[in-house]
């Protein structure tokens, strides 16, 4: 089974990347862009066959290490195939 | 005073780290890798600088769930001393031994200079060698440096004078809270910051105004 797990910066936590490349943007002539926020996607292939087992061993996986929940929201998608 | 330095894959302050402790405590340091279990019998415990783990994922993650930090911890709740010095304090939050989280610099750039700190706590373990209010300088060379922590959590640092260094007014060189460079535990027994006193600790090298820290452990420690 696959987890896609994507992880943000919380809102209000200064992200100086997402500044930088939303600046890098405007440069390349985007005029539109509003803001960017930069984040972490991961792929986690688990052996594992029940979506509930799997879904909280992912979820463990994501506060214990993927994410810093001090700064960091995380959101997991899994790929019941 | 015994003391031990954990080294960890891309570790490259240890040596200085190593040289500081002798030269200053006049014990040799034990030197431990990070896939050891235990940590020998020791005072202090040390988690240097450099870029463990090629800052993979964010700065100390990976290295803050080394095998020998199980023992770490353990030792921290005994009250042993751990003092963690850049890429060591980076870990020390991770780990979640101290609270909030390194970021990175608040204008994206690696720094490497000398730094004005000012002692915010003279009463600690690390620090009773400097008056309160001292200004000492130090060298920095870090890209996440950027100390972030929840307001009611940095209430809390800032009530209970968990705060112990600051970078000196205007010299704030990463964007840190409250100019906040180096924090401690609730018990005060556990202590990281940013910038080196390894580093200054001789005439050779530009100073010597980081020697008051390690004699502070001395101090506290004998």
């Amino acid at each position: 089974m696959k987890a896609r797990i994507k992880v943000m910066l919380k809102n209000g936590v200064l992200d100086p990347q997402g500044k930088a490349i939303e600046g890098a943007l405007g440069t390349l002539g985007f005029p539109n862009v509003a803001s960017v926020r930069q984040g972490k996607y991961f792929e986690v292939e688990i052996a594992e066959s029940d979506p509930a087992k799997a879904r909280a061993a992912i979820d463990e996986m994501s506060k214990k290490l993927l994410a810093n929940t001090v700064i960091e929201n995380y959101a997991i998608e899994l790929d019941e195939k | 005073m015994k003391s031990a330095v954990i080294v960890f894959p891309g570790s490259n302050r240890e040596r200085d780290m190593l040289n500081a402790l002798e030269k200053i405590t006049g014990q040799k340091p034990v030197a431990v890798w990070h896939a050891e279990t235990e940590l020998p019998k020791v005072d202090l415990v040390v988690l240097p600088g450099g870029f463990s783990y090629g800052d993979y994922l964010r700065t100390g993650a990976i290295a803050a769930r080394a095998q020998i930090m199980a023992d770490v911890k353990k030792k921290a709740d005994a009250g042993v001393h751990v003092m963690g010095v850049c890429n060591g304090f980076q870990m020390l939050c991770e780990a979640g031994l101290l609270p909030g989280i390194l970021m990175r610099n608040n204008h994206l750039k690696f720094v490497c200079r000398q730094v004005k700190l000012e002692v915010a706590n003279a009463k600690t373990a690390f620090t009773n060698k400097y008056k309160q209010g001292e200004v000492w300088r130090c060298p920095v060379a870090h890209g996440d440096g950027n100390y972030f922590t929840d307001a009611d959590t940095l209430a809390r640092l800032e009530g209970d004078n968990r705060v112990v260094f600051r970078y000196a007014e205007g010299t704030n060189p990463n964007g840190s809270l409250n100019d906040i460079a180096g924090i401690m535990s609730e018990r005060g027994n556990v202590m990281g910051l940013m910038p080196h006193p390894e580093n200054e600790i001789e005439a050779l090298n530009g100073g010597t105004e980081g020697r008051a820290l390690f004699e502070s452990l001395l101090e506290a420690v004998a």
